[in-house]
């Protein structure tokens, strides 16, 4: 029994080393279509159904596939190849099979505010030829850019309007204008982006959004103040409101070492104006004041009868007469009933 | 180390005085030398102009403490008093409240002092006035704010808080790494 079990053993080993060591060469009908570049190979030789149905389905489609990939990789080996640090590298030709893109193709651009608008007029681009002649140069030039025709930036002398102030710098103006319409290109250029994108139209400066947060509305009211002829200089400030923050303002502090006695000036001012701005009659301590005065009356007048427990409380406040005495409990509350019943 | 800025002394200035009223003054304006009040790491220290210039020698991130550390600016830039200005403090304090011995380790603890507490306290004391708690020796124990008028403090039962605590010098232990 051993010894056929061990006989089985070997002849399993040995059919499983042939397995392992199939030959590398795989005969097909028809040859496979091989592009190396992606590593693809194209097998057109139909399945042999009747095989497909006797055998495992499983088996039989990982034995195509493996005699493909050999076959794919008999092709790999075809191509030169070189040793990178104890590998073998190939080097693989520009692919010839094109594949689909990965991502989605790009949406088309949203029309602007022009597009949009020349649709709905029915406005129609003309074709125009993009050199001129232009007469004064007698050569042909483009129409607009640089080294256009009739370019009036390149002009020595303007003409002054008649309705024109005489003063006027034309050169200046032209400048500013053009300038100006760059400007508005670019706004309206983002505008578009914007717009297509579903964010909000930047307006100019602060445009008010739908809800403002607090920095924004300190902002804004940051700059309304500050948007008047004397740059805000004047603007009345709310009694507690404080300056604006990070309004790239630095600061500036007095020399850790400077005059001692400009500072001691300083502090002292402060204090002076500190002092100027208490009240003169504090509420509190006149009323605390009246409210005292009220007690000692009405102890004056049940005086004489509790010497003993006075004496008795006398020790704490031995040393200071200003520092009040705590008379007894008892008479405490007695003497609040009194006051209550007096008001 | 800077000097404070006008505001900065003045929000200072506003909180010292509810201790000491107008002897600010004389913490400005001292006959024996010239003192300052210098900004380091947010806290306000009250040096000499001796120390100070021997202080200049020593790179900011190195200066630990110089002179005395009289309170720090917390990030909302409002003024909080340490105990260690209680050492100018107390000899200028207007209004004072003297713990009885036994209540003495429950406030050095960091706890309110009670009316049972309550040795004496100065006459016309209104409502939340800083107060400088001293012992029955007259040895200061810290600073607080009084949570009762004098008149109304005769008249509460002894359990309620008659001084709300701030400042004990128990912190010197409790907070040694922390005070500077």
């Amino acid at each position: 029994m051993a010894t056929c079990s061990i006989e089985d053993v070997l002849a399993k080993a040995e059919k499983d080393e042939a397995e392992k060591l199939k030959s590398i060469t795989v005969i097909k009908e028809q040859d496979l279509e091989f592009d190396p570049g992606n590593m693809l190979a194209f097998d057109k030789n139909p399945p042999d159904i009747r095989q497909f149905r006797e055998k495992k389905k499983d088996d039989f489609l990982r034995s195509l596939a493996r005699d493909n990939a050999q076959l794919l990789i008999n092709e790999m080996w075809k191509l030169p190849t070189e040793r990178v640090a104890e590998a073998i590298v190939a080097k693989l030709p520009e692919p010839t099979t094109r594949l689909p893109r990965e991502k989605p193709a790009p949406k088309p651009r949203a029309p602007t505010k022009w597009e949009e608008f020349a649709k709905l007029k029915g406005i129609q681009n003309k074709k125009k030829t993009n050199l001129v002649w232009d007469d004064v140069h007698k050569e042909w030039k483009r129409r607009w850019g640089y080294k256009r025709a009739k370019d009036d930036t390149k002009e020595w002398l303007i003409e002054v309007p008649e309705t024109a102030d005489p003063n006027e710098d034309q050169f200046a103006k032209r400048n500013k204008a053009k300038t100006e319409r760059v400007a508005k290109n670019e706004l309206n250029r983002l505008r578009n982006i914007a717009r297509s994108q579903k964010i909000k139209v930047p307006g100019v400066g602060l445009a008010p959004t739908a809800q403002q947060s607090k920095s924004e509305l300190g902002k804004a009211m940051h700059v309304a103040k500050m948007s008047t002829a004397s740059v805000g200089k004047f603007q009345d400030r709310l009694p507690k409101e404080k300056a604006p923050r990070n309004t790239g303002k630095r600061r500036k502090f007095q020399p850790l070492i400077g005059d001692f006695s400009t500072e001691k000036q300083r502090q002292l001012d402060i204090l002076n104006i500190m002092d100027s701005k208490k009240p003169r009659l504090d509420i509190n301590k006149a009323a605390n004041k009246q409210m005292r005065e009220e007690d000692m009356e009405s102890r004056k007048k049940t005086g004489p009868g509790k010497k003993g427990q006075k004496g008795r409380k006398g020790k704490f406040s031995g040393k200071k007469s200003k520092a009040p005495k705590l008379a007894p409990k008892g008479a405490n509350s007695r003497k609040l009933n009194k006051q209550k019943g007096k008001r | 180390m800077r000097p404070l800025t006008d505001d900065e002394t003045k929000t200072m200035f506003e909180k010292l005085s509810k201790y000491i009223g107008e002897n600010i003054k004389l913490l400005v304006d001292r006959p024996d030398g010239t003192y300052c009040f210098r900004l380091h790491n947010d806290r306000v220290y009250y040096i000499s102009e001796k120390i100070l210039k021997l202080a200049t020698s020593i790179s900011r991130e190195k200066l630990v403490s110089v002179g005395t550390c009289f309170g720090k600016f917390t990030k909302t830039l409002k003024f909080r008093l340490h105990i260690t200005a209680l050492d100018f403090l107390a000899p200028y304090a207007k209004f004072k409240v003297w713990v009885k011995p036994g209540a003495e380790q429950s406030f050095l603890y960091g706890s309110h002092v009670m009316k049972s507490g309550l040795g004496r306290i100065t006459e016309n004391t209104v409502q939340y006035q800083g107060v400088v708690v001293y012992s029955m020796a007259d040895v200061p124990l810290g600073f607080g704010v009084a949570a009762k008028s004098t008149q109304e403090c005769r008249r509460v039962d002894p359990l309620s808080i008659v001084v709300f605590h701030q400042a004990d010098i128990g912190e010197y232990i409790r907070s040694e790494d922390t005070l500077t």
